[in-house]
């Protein structure tokens, strides 16, 4: 199955106003991985995940997203293959109805109607907000918008799903459902993320981003460990790898 | 200040549950809906400048669709009242320039003016009012689905569509903007014009990446420069019924004078 694989080589790249933001970025990561791209505010990270899907063009080195280079004849199947949950869920979900939203990608991909209202449903029962198909949008709360953003690049059937602050802005509970959920998904995930605790449920594998370049990558828990790396990443051990601050164990 | 900008914006989403319900007529096929009230608009402003009691009768078709489609009237006379200064402000100055009597009421003279200011606001009651029902049985976003159904330019529609899908965000994060100065100016009631420039002027940035993220989102999801939606419309018997019906009723109104007849009829009644 090597059109799951994501390879980065020598990633470079620097924003029209100079500001260099990845610096000679390389990993590979293979079918059915659970990777998590960590590190502080403005460590690159997601610039990286816009390289991911073709929306910026690399200033140096190479992506490729299974047997492709990532170049501009294979654009499309790249962003049918790679599945984008963005941050804020009121960028993501631009139409009328959350129906129409999840439906958005799957039409875009000349599909006849029926496989495409069957790919809605199922996406809709997927992430549980089936009842919710004639909503619009911003009548939802912030944990079912989340889930939508998530049916609505479901739908396209991808491989690999990219994910940028999928916890952010969510309640404990809304939070660990959408954990539950993702731990559901047989996708090799990349996940950006400050919720170390989230890496540790869902992620295998980290990598450590700090000012462009990759600081370290293996083992979530040999990384998480390692309290002197994580300190010059300005991160943190996750709480739940932290002494208790009550009973002071 | 920023309490009455929440509370309009909140009333926006009132309409739109309103649009959700289901009642017989809110389950009728949108076009047939925008159909009859295009119809409907047209007929009464086909009237001449002077029309009053021809008018009256079509207040029926409000009442009727309010009826049958479990609308709050008061809700609805108070948004009608939002819009109205408008149609006043264009309408005030008739009394004032056309100033022939038209109507003697003994010792009472009516001037043209007045009346035609009077046949301009039911003629601003009826169509401002018929536009907001079509709003409340059918919701925004299904007019605009009828508009493109019926052949409107898909780039309007997906406009309109965005705009409205907008409004609620940026509606939002202006309140936020509002707020976030009330709490820090104090005893100064209003922001100064200068300072709402400046908050313009950031909306229009935030809005401007808004849009750059939209876009993004968009491509990521293979859009290729046209929007698509699978919209199951459904014109059956009862949308053909609804719409003979009230094309018919609206001809009759029109080509008849119904208040002239039913005044005599009463007239001959009582004599």
């Amino acid at each position: 199955m090597s059109h799951h694989i994501v390879e980065v080589k020598d990633l470079a790249f620097t924003y029209p106003d100079r500001t260099p933001a990845l610096q000679g970025i390389s990993f590979r990561i293979h079918h059915g991985e659970s990777v998590a791209i960590v590190g502080a505010n403005g460590a690159g990270k997601s610039t990286l995940l816009l390289h991911l899907n073709g929306y910026l063009t690399p200033t140096g080195g190479q992506v490729r997203i299974g047997d492709y280079p990532l170049t501009r004849e294979t654009l499309r199947e790249v962003r049918r293959t790679v599945g984008m949950v963005f941050q804020d869920p009121d960028d993501q979900l631009f139409m009328s109805t959350v129906f129409d939203d999840v439906a958005f990608g799957p039409l875009n991909l000349d599909l006849p109607v029926d496989e495409v209202t069957a790919r809605v449903d199922k996406a809709l029962a997927t992430v549980g907000l089936s009842h919710l198909k004639e909503r619009p949008p911003h009548r939802l709360s912030s944990g079912q918008k989340r889930r939508v953003a998530i049916a609505s690049v479901l739908s396209m059937a991808p491989d690999i799903l990219v994910m940028d602050e999928p916890s952010s802005g969510l309640d404990p509970r809304a939070r660990r459902q959408l954990i539950e959920l993702l731990r559901s998904f047989h996708h090799t995930k990349i996940i950006a993320t400050h919720d170390l605790d989230m890496v540790v449920d869902l992620c295998e594998r980290t990598i450590v981003m700090h000012e462009g370049r990759v600081k370290a990558d293996g083992p979530t828990m040999a990384i998480f460990g390692d309290a002197e790396l994580l300190e010059s990443c300005c991160l943190e051990k996750p709480l739940r790898m932290q002494g208790c601050p009550l009973c002071n164990k | 200040m920023a309490s009455k900008i929440d509370k309009v914006f909140y009333d926006i989403g009132r309409l739109e549950i309103l649009a959700e319900q289901n009642s017989p007529i809110h389950r009728l096929d949108p076009r047939a809906k925008l159909l009859v009230t295009i119809f409907f608009v047209l007929a009464v402003v086909s009237y001449g400048k002077y029309a009053i009691a021809d008018l009256l009768p079509f207040f029926l078709y409000p009442a009727i669709i309010i009826g049958l489609a479990n609308l709050p009237v008061g809700y609805l006379l108070k948004k009608l009242l939002i819009v109205s200064p408008f149609v006043l402000f264009i309408g005030i100055f008739n009394p004032f320039i056309d100033r022939e009597i038209m109507v003697q009421f003994g010792p009472l003279a009516i001037s043209g003016g007045w009346v035609s200011f009077a046949s301009l606001l039911l003629r601003f009651s009826l169509t401002v009012g018929a536009a907001l029902l079509l709003i409340a049985i059918t919701s925004f976003p299904a007019v605009c689905g009828a508009l493109d159904k019926m052949g409107a330019p898909r780039i309007l529609t997906v406009q309109l569509l965005m705009l409205y899908r907008y409004l609620f965000v940026l509606v939002e994060e202006g309140i936020r903007m509002i707020r976030a100065h009330a709490l820090r100016s104090f005893s100064r009631r209003r922001p100064r014009y200068r300072i709402y420039l400046q908050l313009l002027g950031n909306l229009l940035l935030r809005t401007i990446d808004r849009a750059q993220r939209i876009h993004l989102a968009m491509l990521s999801r293979a859009f290729s420069g046209e929007i698509k939606t699978v919209r199951q419309f459904n014109f059956g018997r009862s949308e053909l019924l609804f719409l003979l019906l009230a094309t018919g009723a609206l001809i009759t109104l029109r080509t008849t004078h119904l208040t002239d007849l039913l005044g005599r009829l009463l007239l001959e009644i009582s004599q």
